[in-house]
Formats: C-alpha cells, structure tokens, sequence
C-alpha cells in the first residue's frame, strides 16, 4: 500500500480505520487538507456498518400511473423501490466507473463487439431460485424485440444476440462493437428478475430488500433480505418510501423529522435546511443539464456562424444562478459534463462576449432572426423565466431573437424537435459516448438539434469500438471539440444533485451519476443513532 | 315528494350522460396520448405504437366511446392503462380517503359555521360579529396552500404537535386516520367556513326583519329562542344551498390541499390521469365527481323545498 490511489481505495473499501488512514496518508507526504477532504467520502473499518432500524425516505418522482413493472420505468420514485428490491448486472461508482455487481467480471476482445460475462455465484432470489445465466438472459430480453414496451429498449438496440454460454456466462454478440456496453448495462431499468417471472405485483429479485407493501403515487414498503449476497450492505430492517412531490413539503418533512433523508433539495430555501444542526447535505455536480436547441437543418440556425454567435451571447454564470441557484457548474456546449472521464479539458471555454457574438452575427450575413425560443416549464423548472434572462442577455449582445411561451401539456408532443430554436433538458448519460449516441449522431431519434455530421458519426462509431484507453480518449476529445465548434446545441449549466438527510444516516455518498447513491441509498446506508 | 325526486334524479341522469359526453370527447382533443405521455421524452416510433395497439387506443373515437359506456352502464370502468388494474379497485382506495377527508371537514365545519352565523346574527353589529366576520374572510382571501404552509409552519414544524405528511393508509386505525388528517382539514375547515358562516348570517338576519319576528319579541321570547326556533328554520333553504356547494368542492376541489399535505386523495389521481393521459381513469374520475355534484344539488333542492311548506305543498 504506498500509494496515495491505492489508500484511498482502502480506505473506501472499508479496510482501514480513520487513525490508520490518517498516519498512512501522512506517511506518504500526503497534507492533511487533502487527505480529510478524501476521508469525506469514506467509510471506515471503525464505522462499521450498524444494522437495524428504519429508513423513511421522502422522495419525489413518483405518479399515480406507476407500475413495479421494470419496463415502465421513468423517475426516482419507482427507479429507487425497484433497485431495492431487484439488483442490477453492472453498477456505477460514485467516479462514474464500471463496477461488478451480478455480473462479477467481464471480457472483450478488440473491436468490443463480443462480451463474455461471468455471473456472479451463489447468489438466490427472493423465492428461494439460484440465480443462473438464464435469468439474465430473461431479464435482458424484456427490453428487447420488436413488440417491447420498455422505454430503454433503445440501449439494447444494438445487441445483435444475449445468449447464455454455460450455467453461469453470459456472451452478448453486437451489431456494432461497444466498449461502453458497460454503462449501457448498468441503466436503471436492466434489473434481474427469475426466468418466466411476470407477476409485477408482487416483484421477485435478488436484492437487499423483499417486497413488502406497495401503493403507486403514495409509499412502498421493503423489508430486509437477510440472505443478500452483497456484505456490508442492506443494513436497515425496513425501508419506507414516502412519494412527496411537492417540493416544500419534502423539506418540511424533513426539518419536521417525518423522513431521513430527501432529494431534489429546493436550492432557494436550502438555507432552511443549513440552519438546522442535526441536518446533512450530499451534493455533487451531474450530468443533468438544461439546453437551449437550436435546429442545424431548420433556418435561420443552418447557419454556423449564427450559431457561433449566439453561443458567445449567453451568460452562463448568470443562468446557473437563475436556473440552479449556483448549485452546478457551467457548461460549454458539448452535452458532456465536467464529471465525465472523458471531459475534454483543452476546449476553449465560451464566455458571454458581446463583441465577438457582433462579430460572427456579422459573419453569418443574418439581420434579423425571425425563429422564436420556444419556452416552456415542461423542459425544466423555471425554464420560461430563464429563457427571459437569457433573451435580454443575447440582446444586448446584439443577438436578438423572439421568444414564444409554449404551453407545458404536450410540450414534448407538439413543440420539442418540431421548431428551429426550443427549451428542453436531458438527465445525462453515464458515459460519453452514449449521450453522444442518444442526442448527437445523425441517426438518434432524439438528436434535438438536427446536426448531422457524417465525419462525427464515423469517429463516434470508431470510438466505441476502440478498446485501448489512450486512443479512445483522444477520439472523444476530438467529438467534443466537433460538437462545440459547430454544433447547435447551447449548455448553459450542468446541476448538482442536491439530498439531505438526518445526520443519524451514515455512509451517504454523493454520486454523480444520479442522486440518491444512483438509486441505491437504501441498501448503501446505515441508521446510528449515536 | 316521491314524485318530485323521480323527476330529479331522471334529470340528473341525462345530465350524468351529458356530462360523459363532455368529459370524454374532451379528452380526446388533448395534445398527444397515453402511449406519448408516458413515454415522454424517450419515445420512439416502435415502442409508442407497441404500446398504443397492445391498449386499443389505435381503435376510432366513436368506437372507443360506445365500448366505454357499455362497460360502464355494467358497472365495468375499464382497466388502467398504466397499471392494467381494474379501474375501479385503483380508485376504490383514494376515493374512500377523499370521502374521509371531506367527511370529516363537513362535520367539524357545517355545525360550526351555522353556530358562528347564528351567534353572529344574534349579536349583529357586536366585537364578536366583527371578529368572526374578519377572520372568516381573512381565511378564504387567502390561497388555500399559503393556509395549509402557515399550519405546518407552526403546528407541524415549530411545535411538532400534527404530522406535516397526512400519508393516511388503510391499515391505519381510526384514531390515527384523524390525528394524520388533522391538518388538511383544518385547512379546508378554514376555506369553506366563511361562505357558509357569512350565508347563515345574512339570511337568519333577513328573516328578522319579518314582522312575525317582531310578534315573536312581542310574546316575550328571549332572542336566542327567536333566532333559532323561529328565524333560522325559515332561512334554512339557501344555506342548506350553500352547504351542499361546499361539500362538493369537499370532494372535487381538494387537490391543492392534498398535495400540500401529502395526502393520497381522488385529486392528485385525476391530475396524474390527466397528464399521462391515463383516459379511464380520467374518465371514471370524472364521472365520479358529477354523480357527487348532481347528488348533493338534487339532495340540496329537496332539502330547500321541504324545509318551505309553501313549496312542499304547491297550490
């Protein structure tokens, strides 16, 4: 152990004490400002983790039209009960890596088109089954075929065949290698169920949690497994889900100790939650971005220089403000976050400048812009006012465009993708390549700005077969630079994920990923009432 | 009577259909369907349309309308699309809460507010008359959620003595159901009061201006017994009127209140209904809140034509 890298690991692991970590650390040069600002997100062989005890999670996202059916999917609510229930093949880390969970390790050859994975042993459902290939195999398919009702059928849309190869592997073959399989893999909805299990009423998995009690738009209930296969994690006796989506009801339960923790704290009253002493915050930076999306193959915007232009008339510290309280961090128009181990840090960052937005208006030859912003606060909460900023801002840059209020009830139907200059938003992506895939490439069905580069597409598809780490980075360097020369997209701000929870909930790690420890904050935390 | 209910209740049956009519052409003008909604920005062209064929929505309108009201003359509202549960066992549960919740607010309310209003009429233009009067407008002035955040800044938040989630569930014991429902209904106490405080008031205050009032003070009757045996029961008819109102805003009107306090009610499943366009319930929802709306006003009318002797008994 005499590296800093291979300490942090083990101290996160839980292998260590907070004393030991500290004289190591020390050992190694390491100041103690960095090594306690490391020791934030540890968890230590003294901390063991406490069993026992109720979580009471208030979380918002949940609807009344919800189902324990795995396929339908869409929002925190569902995505955390099921995840407590059902484990999922692959797991994010809170650093957006890979990490083993039912699949317990993995194999590719170059060109990353063939996949061989292990499932993990020894491992048991619910109802007493062992878990084998075929349920993998089962559970994949639900998201696959041509009748499929699953909205995450399009990550599984280029996987040519999931065949189980022996009692315990999985192969997958692809149309077209994919070295980030991995973190298609680990979407929210690929959860394992047994073989031929359908009854979604009463759901079957092999998670921390067992179904208990569910009651769609209003609570579940999960009790825990006490065969759960993950050690050191599953530590709570019961978890209570509470659906709160009114924002100022979440936090007052929380203040008003009726819930543990909550998420999707309202930044603009977080002062409320600061000024009570046994409260925490965990928040980190995400993927999370709200986009102004200006249609390339529509007028006025099939003009690159405009574009230019209007990316240099946005005041993107004024908007992360206005949209996100200050809670993120900027963007640079290329839809990839600054978490991203990918995140090209060489791009020159855009920064509201009115003479150079004069300047490319000029060049683009264009007097007067015609196309209206089409707001709505369908695309984000707050998103019409932002627009209004953002409007009064470009004008007095010199870039003048209307601005158009769309009604919220059939935004997605009727306005998003149907006109040049339009409000929306996207959760992000695990990994690069796939926000890339699902937004950019002139195939995606959602490529909101209508850019279709077939140099871009070439490259992209290059860099998701190439399985050589150095290569692989230098190609999606080269596709973010692409995207924010030319492309239309404008990325204000990216926003952090905002919880918190009594300071009686130990081990809460913030992800960047998704908040609530990527959906599994029940099974990750312990209660210690000291 | 007898005669005159038939009559009611046959009207109310044509406008019960009328009202079908309108609910469901008029969900169907709605921008985009279930299959869109739900799918929401991840829609593409196969799993909408997998969706939209496996629920019958690719049938025509008329077609769709007729097998639904067919069903529902059966008693069958159909199944949800989202969940594929019968219609009626998903609503069962809320609409019981919904129920409960109006229930209990009418109960603490109706006796109050006719008392108030009386009181105030007896003592008209007195400290007390004033202050009932400025408090009940200042708490219908007020939006109903400002009341509800108000009440759990104080009671639930500050003094910790209500819950601030009314999460009621049916596992619950009665006892329980009222302490976790505390709130919300003082809040709707504090909204429907003012109209039926302020009626009773102003009506009982008519009918003392009667000259038979005046032979009542004559005889030597003390004023409370005036008011109450003489004046009030004459003045019934338009604040029976008015109550029978506010006990169906009771029912429909609540949804604000329930997403304040987190209470799992008819109105937060209509409006999550609607937007995922989840149409059968939308549709049973609002069949449901016009059969509560006609009942109440038929049971309104009949109540205001038997409490008038000259009604009850035309010439």
């Amino acid at each position: 152990m005499n590296n800093w890298d291979e300490l942090q690991k083990a101290a996160r692991t839980g292998k260590l004490t907070r004393r030991e970590f500290l004289g190591r650390a020390a050992a190694l040069g390491v100041t103690t400002s960095l090594a306690s600002g490391a020791m934030a997100t540890m968890s230590f062989a003294a901390d063991a983790p406490k069993k026992g005890g109720t979580l009471r999670l208030g979380l918002a996202g949940g609807s009344t039209t919800d189902s324990m059916d795995v396929r339908t999917y869409t929002d925190s609510f569902m995505m955390n009960v099921g995840a407590a229930i059902m484990n999922a093949t692959i797991e994010i880390d809170p650093d957006n890596n890979p990490i083993p969970s039912l699949f317990e390790s993995w194999d590719t050859k170059p060109g990353a088109a063939e996949w061989v994975f292990k499932v993990k042993q020894g491992v048991t459902f619910h109802n007493g089954k062992t878990l084998d290939a075929d349920d993998i195999v089962y559970s994949f398919n639900l998201h696959r075929g041509k009748d499929t009702k699953s909205s995450a059928a399009v990550y599984l849309a280029g996987v040519d065949d999931i065949k189980a190869t022996d009692k315990h592997e999985v192969t997958f073959t692809l149309k077209e290698g994919d070295a980030d399989l991995l973190y298609s893999l680990s979407d929210y909805h690929f959860l394992v169920v047994p073989k031929d299990f359908n009854d979604w009423s009463k759901p079957i998995g092999t998670g921390a949690f067992k179904y208990d009690a569910y009651e769609p738009g209003v609570s579940a209930r999960v009790v825990r497994n006490e065969n759960y296969w993950n050690p050191g994690r599953g530590n709570v006796d019961v978890a209570e889900y509470t659906c709160i989506n009114d924002t100022a009801a979440r936090m007052n339960a929380l203040v008003a100790g009726q819930v543990d923790l909550i998420h999707r704290v309202d930044t603009s009253t977080i002062d409320l939650i600061k000024a009570v002493p046994n409260l925490q915050l965990i928040q980190k930076a995400g993927g999370y971005h709200a986009i102004y999306a200006m249609r390339c193959d529509m007028p006025p915007f099939d003009n690159a220089d405009l574009r230019r232009a209007v990316k240099y008339a946005v005041d993107r510290d004024q908007l992360l403000k206005a949209l996100f309280n200050g809670y993120g961090v900027i963007g640079n128009d290329t839809q990839i976050p600054p978490t991203d181990p990918f995140y090209n840090t060489e791009l020159e960052q855009y920064k509201y400048d009115p003479d150079k937005a004069k300047f490319y208006l000029k060049k683009s030859g264009v007097t007067k812009i015609t196309a209206p912003l089409s707001a709505s606060d369908a695309a984000f909460n707050g998103a019409v006012d932002a627009a209004l900023l953002f409007q009064a801002n470009a004008k007095a840059a010199g870039v003048d465009f209307p601005l158009k209020k769309e009604p919220a009830d059939g935004f997605w139907d009727n306005v998003w993708l149907k006109v040049p200059f339009c409000e929306s938003y996207w959760g992000g992506r695990p990994c690069a390549t796939m926000m890339m895939t699902v937004a950019m490439a002139s195939t995606a069905a959602w490529n909101e700005t209508g850019w279709k580069v077939p140099a871009f597409d070439k490259l992209l598809s290059d860099a998701k077969k190439e399985i050589d780490h150095e290569k692989r980075k230098q190609m999606i360097w080269e596709l973010q630079r692409m995207t924010h020369d030319d492309g239309g997209a404008v990325v204000p701000a990216f926003k952090s994920w905002v919880d918190a929870a009594d300071k009686k909930v130990k081990n809460y790690q913030p992800y960047s990923l998704y908040d609530l420890c990527n959906t599994r904050v029940a099974e990750m935390v312990w209660i210690d009432e000291a | 009577v007898l005669k005159l209910l038939a009559q009611r209740l046959g009207l109310g049956l044509i406008t019960l259909w009328a009202a079908s009519v309108l609910i469901f052409f008029s969900t169907a003008l709605l921008p985009g369907d279930f299959a869109s909604a739900m799918l929401g920005q991840a829609a593409t062209a196969e799993n909408t349309a997998a969706i939209r064929t496996s629920l019958g929505l690719d049938k025509p309108l008329l077609q769709r309308y007729t097998d639904w009201l067919g069903g529902a003359l059966h008693g069958d509202f159909g199944t949800s699309l989202a969940s594929h549960r019968p219609v009626m066992d998903e609503i069962k549960p809320r609409l019981l809460n919904t129920f409960f919740l109006a229930l209990y607010a009418a109960v603490v309310a109706v006796p109050l507010s006719v008392f108030l209003g009386v009181m105030a009429a007896i003592r008209q233009g007195s400290i007390f008359d004033r202050a009932v009067n400025v408090g009940a407008l200042t708490s219908i002035s007020v939006p109903e959620f400002f009341l509800g955040y108000v009440l759990i800044m104080f009671l639930g938040v500050h003094y910790r003595v209500f819950p601030v989630l009314s999460a009621v569930n049916p596992a619950m014991p009665f006892g329980t159901r009222l302490y976790f429902a505390f709130m919300p209904m003082i809040t709707l106490v504090l909204v429907i009061m003012a109209h039926m405080m302020r009626m009773t008031r102003a009506s009982v205050l008519q009918v003392m201006a009667s000259p038979y009032i005046e032979m009542a003070y004559l005889k030597g009757l003390p004023k409370w017994r005036v008011v109450v045996q003489h004046a009030l029961p004459n003045a019934l008819a338009p604040i029976v009127n008015v109550i029978a109102l506010n006990l169906a805003y009771l029912v429909v009107g609540v949804v604000v209140v329930e997403k304040v306090f987190v209470y799992p009610g008819m109105g937060q499943m209509l409006v999550d209904a609607v937007s995922k366009r989840n149409i059968p319930v939308v549709l049973a929802c609002g069949l449901i809140f016009a059969v509560v709306f006609i009942l109440l006003n038929i049971l309104a009318d009949v109540l205001s034509i038997m409490s008038n002797p000259r009604l009850r008994h035309p010439r």
